[in-house]
Parts: structure tokens; C-alpha cells; sequence
């Protein structure tokens, strides 16, 4: 198979429209790009001149997927800007409301979007008759995840009381206590996930590359609300203030959303995996234990692997809420007046999403109106490190022989594997104020 | 034969095609009495033999526009889902005639790579046979929808504001706090989820027709106070109306503020 000519149009069972398009000459890429073709939004154009406790409200209608992490890296970014510091209690509940997050978009990810390739079905509906346990394990575990959202942000998609400065609406104690009993009971349906995953035959690609992510400083903690920027090749810690000097955009033409690199790669990677490769000692002991049963170690090189980070990660959030209900019931909650801000200027949030790390930069003028938005998305900065994967899969695949179809389905599966939100990506084009 | 289902994306979070996947106490129940065959985002075959389409996303690029108009040929019924379907929702803000600038502000000069139209919604466009409306849609709703196809009933929105729902519901009224809130004109059937959450209504579901709006701006002139200037302003969020447009008449004698 020398020459090949690959298009998919309109990529499935990922979040948002992509294409991808290779061309080969006599056994050699001419041409290879993950082109993204989703409608630009201006969510940064029209931010402007919006009161800055909207924000986090416009912006999670970004992604419905990762609708929290949108919020929480938006709160903090404005409260950066504004001099707000929240309370302990809000913390918490923010911390919890992301855990929850990540344990629906993984649970998504890996059974809606990913099983079906390795069961060699088109989606998941075709396994609601042959594997109905399965299904409905995974259905199981994505109403828990939603239901932890919706006691804390009232519903999952576009969550309303978690605002700047503060949360609007408490969980109940008794709310606390039956969700606390259902995340141990999900205990079970995680060691069958595991074990299904196991007998998974991942596509194999050893690809270095360097990998992103944030990491606590102070506590040890596995960092997904706050922490300081690293990565596997430089791991001195950068406050998310300056991530400029860590992160650097670039437009081209066949992606409506920019490319990123660092001042140490052309091509860097964000998400699951990279939080893992930097941060794997500091999961909780249930997911290190998950880890080894996965066969996953640190530094881990193969991208479809993204999908057993995702679910080693799925049981440190449900472990890492189990010890935070203990701790806000121990605690108590009580009604807090949101903080409010001392002063107007420019600040960063942060934050660890489902898909990776997520900024959110906000300039507030003295009238508290927004002047100034920047949104650096993690699909966004993954889309060119994906290219690079592509590059380095394509020979690896002529060399093995395969046909166009089985090509086709390994390209398919390795943009899958990066579980790329292409609504989110795309909405933050070549965003310089030109004012 | 079980009605063939398609769900489309045009520009949008996508969230509301993901709400359908979070009915998760339905979704074996669903997929027992549908056929699903067209579903980018959570399946890989595609047809285009549809009898009931959902769309979510507003028509907001030339490929939308192309995107709509294809899916309408192709479906007996066409539902919009979401304040992006329904009103345009939060992509309408780029039309601040205030700042006309959007596409230099975020392009610069490569606008022309990625070409943008208006942010409509579908029924701007093509002929829309039902609604499922606000931020994102209520997924009981959407059950209800589904119910009334396959068994031929005729579905319904609520025609009485948030107030009402809210009042039921025994929440505070946030105009005691000082609050701007949205929920005298704006449509129920979201169970006044964000007052009960401690947030204002928005309108993300749109306005409340005829005799309600009417009183609904009634109560703004006289029991809340509050310049309509600054409620048509806020209802522009989610498109409930549009820009420069007037949502109702004023009140005769001594009315307008």
C-alpha cells in the first residue's frame, strides 16, 4: 500500500466537528492534517464589556461537557482580576463539584465514545443488547457523577451557583450522607470498569513528548482545582499568572482553532495522561492500586493510553469526594455572603478539566465591566501534538501492512483517545485585543 | 416501525445534544422505542432516512445555513433544542451594535478564514415543527416531547411566566434582594431552576406570549421598578429578543418608563 488517500468527514463520537485528511506517495506523508471545521463563537469579543460576575456564566456555555471546568477556571480568573478570595467552604464545594466532572466526561468518554471502537461496534447502542451489564454500569456511574454535580452547581450542564466569590445554593446534609453511600457502592462498578479495561488490546505508539499539566504547591495533592504550571520536561513551578511564558499560540489556516507550543516543544500534550506522567505519586492509594492493575506507570508514551489515565483518574475523584463529604459533614455548611472584590486589574484561573489544563485570563476595568478575555482551551493545545502522534503513527502502520479501513479506524481512534472537545477549542481564535 | 431519530449540532456548546445522553434512568427505554441513526456525537453510522430531527445550535455560518436546509429536506419532523435552536442564544451577544468589531477583535485581519454570518435561530431559517427551549433544555421536556410523538398527541409549552413556578416552589423572591430577576416574562417549565440555586432568571427560555408578557411588563412599571431600557437589555442574553427590537407594546395610559 504505497499510496493512500485518507478523508474522514466530521469525525464521531467526539465532541464537536473535525476532519481528518492524509496523503500518501509512494510510502512517504505528503499531507497530513487534523483539520477543525466548527463554527467560531467570539465568546472573548462578546465578554467585552459584560460585568465581571457574569463571566463564568457566559463561559460555560463554551462546552457542555466540560461546563464546571469552564466555571471554575472563570471564577478564578475573576477573582484574580478583582482581589477576591473565597471562602474554605466554597473551595470544597468547588473541588467536589469538579470531581464530579471529571468522573461524567471520563465515564462518557471511555464507554459512549471509546469502548465501541475496541468492541468493534459503531456506538454504544448496539451493546445495550449485547453487553446490556455494561451499559448500564456505565449509565450507572454517569447519573452518580451528575447527581454530585447537581447537588453542588444545581444541574451538571451549565451549573448556576457557583459563582464569583462564592456559591449561591448548599447541599443538604442528608444530600451529603446518600451521596457519600453512593459513591462507595460505585466501588464495585470501578473494579469492573478495571477489569474490563484490562482485557482492552490498546493500539501500541511510543511517542515522548513533553507533557503539561498543573501541580500543587503547598499540599500534596493531586492538583485538578489549583496549582503551579509544569511539565515532564521542565518541572520548575510557574505561576498560572505567567503562563504566557509557558504557553505560546499560534494561528493556521486549517484549524478554526489555534495551535499551541511551549518554549521547550514545537508540540506539547495536556489531559489525563499528562497529569498522571507528573503527578501519579500523589493520586489516592485506590488509584495507584488501579494503576497497577492497568499496567500504567509514569512516564507512560502512548497517547491511547489517555484512556487509562482517564480511568485511574475516574477513581481518584470518586475516592478523593468520598474524603471531602467527610470532611464538609464534619465540618458543617453554613449560608456565606459572596466575597466581593477589593480592587479591578488582570488575573489568571487555572485549571485541571477533563480534557487538561484550562486558562482563563480576564482584564476588569474600574466600572467592573470586563475589558479584555483570553481562553486557552485544552484541546487546543493538544491538536498539534495529535498531528505530531499522526505523523509518527502513519509509517509505523504501512510498515505493518494494514489496509486503508484498519489505517483509517487506528487515526480515528488515536484523535478519540485524546477525548478532544472541539466546541471548546475553536472558540478562541487569534485572540489579540486590538484596542 | 420504530420513528428513525437523528440528533444535529450546528453552533453551539453541544450541550443539549449531551442532555440526551444524560437521561440516564431513560436512555435503554428510549432506544427500545426509537431507532437512533444519525447522532455525530455519540455514534459512528449515519443516515439520512430521519423521521424526527433535533437540533441544537444556532444557524450562525454559511455551512449552518447549508446544514439546516439540508437536515429540514430530510426529516418529516424538525425540533429545535436549546436557547442556541430556539433564540439564536448566547451567540447573539456578537451582535452588539455597540461594538461592531467582533470578528476584527477575534480574527484580525484572517476574518476571512473562517467565514460568519448572523447567529439565528433555526426558525429563522426553515420551518421549525416544535420547541424545546432554554439553557440548556429541560430534559423532562424533551421526555414529554418524545411521548407526545409516539403517540401522536400535540406537545405543549407552559404559557405562564417563571414567577409562577418559583412562587410554587416557595423560594424567596429575589427582588427582596435587589435583584434584577427575569422570571415575570420569561417561560416556566424549567421549574425556576436557577432562582431556586440562588441565581436570577435569564430568559433563557424566551418570552411568555400575548396577555402574560403584557402583564409581565406591567408588573416591571410598577411593582419592581425597574427602567425597561435595562430588563430589554438583560433579555438579550440568550436572544430572547433581538437587538433594537421592542418584545411588547407599552402599557397604555401612564405606562412606558
Amino acid at each position: 500500500m504505497k499510496n493512500v488517500k485518507i478523508d474522514v468527514k466530521q469525525i464521531t463520537r467526539v465532541e464537536g466537528h473535525g476532519n481528518i485528511s492524509v496523503r500518501i506517495r509512494d510510502g512517504a506523508i505528503t499531507h497530513l492534517e487534523l483539520a477543525i471545521v466548527e463554527s467560531p463563537r467570539f465568546f472573548e469579543a462578546f465578554l467585552r464589556g459584560r460585568p465581571y460576575h457574569e463571566a463564568p456564566h457566559i463561559t460555560c456555555r463554551i462546552c457542555g461537557i466540560c461546563s464546571v471546568g469552564h466555571t471554575t477556571a472563570s471564577v478564578r480568573g475573576i477573582e484574580a482580576a478583582c482581589g477576591i478570595t473565597p471562602s474554605e467552604q466554597t473551595i470544597l464545594l468547588r473541588k467536589l463539584a469538579l470531581f464530579g466532572e471529571h468522573i461524567q466526561s471520563h465515564v462518557l468518554h471511555l464507554y459512549f465514545l471509546a469502548v465501541p471502537d475496541f468492541l468493534g461496534v459503531g456506538s454504544v447502542i448496539p451493546l445495550a443488547r449485547t453487553h446490556p451489564d455494561v451499559v448500564q454500569r456505565a449509565l450507572r456511574m454517569k447519573k452518580l457523577a451528575n447527581d454530585l454535580c447537581a447537588m453542588v452547581g444545581g444541574r451538571h450542564i451549565h451549573p448556576i451557583s457557583l459563582q464569583v466569590g462564592g456559591c449561591t445554593h448548599l447541599p443538604r446534609e442528608a444530600e451529603m450522607r446518600e451521596m457519600k453511600e453512593r459513591l462507595a457502592d460505585a466501588r464495585g462498578d470501578l473494579d469492573e470498569t478495571i477489569r474490563l479495561f484490562r482485557e482492552l488490546t490498546f493500539p501500541q505508539l511510543d511517542r515522548p513528548t513533553e507533557y503539561v499539566s498543573l501541580r500543587s504547591n503547598g499540599v500534596a495533592e493531586y492538583a485538578l482545582y489549583e496549582g503551579d504550571i509544569v511539565s515532564t520536561l521542565d518541572p520548575r513551578p510557574t505561576s498560572p499568572q505567567q503562563y504566557r511564558t509557558r504557553v505560546r499560540e499560534e494561528v493556521v489556516r486549517h484549524s478554526a482553532a489555534k495551535h499551541c507550543s511551549s518554549p521547550n516543544s514545537s508540540a506539547y500534550a495536556v489531559g489525563a495522561l499528562a497529569r498522571f506522567n507528573n503527578n501519579a505519586a500523589m493520586l489516592h492509594p485506590a488509584a495507584q492500586t488501579a494503576a497497577r492493575q492497568l499496567g500504567l506507570t509514569a512516564p507512560c508514551h502512548n497517547p491511547f493510553h489517555n484512556n487509562t489515565a482517564q480511568l485511574v483518574e475516574t477513581v481518584h475523584a470518586v475516592e478523593a469526594s468520598i474524603e471531602l463529604l467527610d470532611e464538609l459533614l464534619a465540618r458543617g455548611l453554613a449560608p456565606e455572603p459572596l466575597a466581593r472584590p477589593t480592587h479591578f486589574g488582570t488575573g489568571v484561573g487555572a485549571a485541571e478539566v477533563p480534557r487538561g489544563l484550562l486558562f482563563h485570563e480576564y482584564t476588569v476595568n474600574d466600572e467592573g465591566d470586563i475589558e479584555a478575555a483570553n481562553l486557552i482551551i485544552p484541546t487546543g493545545q493538544n491538536l498539534a501534538n495529535i498531528e505530531e502522534d499522526m505523523r509518527a503513527l502513519v509509517p509505523q502502520l504501512l510498515a505493518t501492512g494494514v489496509d486503508k479501513e484498519s489505517m483509517t479506524l487506528h487515526l480515528e481512534m488515536l484523535v478519540r483517545a485524546y477525548d478532544p472537545c472541539i466546541s471548546c477549542a475553536t472558540h478562541f481564535l487569534n485572540v489579540r485585543w486590538e484596542d | 416501525m420504530k420513528p428513525r431519530i437523528a440528533v444535529f449540532s450546528l453552533t453551539s456548546c453541544e450541550g443539549c445534544s449531551l442532555a440526551i445522553l444524560e437521561l440516564e434512568d431513560q436512555l435503554l427505554e428510549i432506544l427500545g422505542a426509537v431507532d437512533i441513526v444519525n447522532f455525530r456525537e455519540g455514534m459512528t453510522e449515519r443516515s439520512w432516512d430521519i423521521d424526527v430531527a433535533f437540533v441544537d445550535g444556532a444557524v450562525s455560518t454559511p455551512h449552518d445555513e447549508e446544514e439546516i436546509r439540508r437536515i429540514r429536506e430530510r426529516c418529516r419532523t424538525l425540533v429545535a433544542i436549546g436557547a442556541c435552536a430556539c433564540l439564536g442564544g448566547v451567540n447573539t451577544l456578537k451582535h452588539d451594535p455597540a461594538r461592531p468589531d467582533y470578528r476584527r477583535v477575534v480574527y484580525g485581519d484572517r476574518a476571512d478564514w473562517f467565514p460568519t454570518t448572523r447567529a439565528r435561530p433555526l426558525s429563522a431559517v426553515v420551518k421549525v415543527d416544535a420547541e424545546l427551549p432554554g439553557c440548556p433544555m429541560v430534559k423532562e421536556e424533551f421526555l414529554e416531547l418524545v411521548r407526545c410523538l409516539l403517540n401522536g398527541r400535540e406537545f405543549r409549552l407552559p404559557p405562564n411566566p417563571v414567577c409562577t413556578e418559583c412562587k410554587k416552589l416557595g423560594n424567596p423572591c429575589l427582588y427582596e434582594r435587589g435583584e434584577i430577576c427575569l422570571g415575570p416574562l420569561t417561560r416556566a417549565g424549567c421549574r425556576a431552576i436557577c432562582p431556586s440555586f440562588g441565581s436570577v432568571c435569564e430568559a433563557c427560555r424566551g418570552l411568555v406570549d400575548g396577555e402574560a408578557l403584557r402583564a409581565g411588563r406591567e408588573a416591571f412599571n410598577t411593582q419592581y421598578v425597574v427602567p425597561w431600557e435595562e430588563v430589554v437589555a438583560r433579555l438579550r442574553l440568550y436572544g430572547a429578543v433581538s437587538e433594537n427590537a421592542e418584545p411588547v407594546a407599552a402599557p397604555a395610559a401612564g405606562g412606558g418608563s
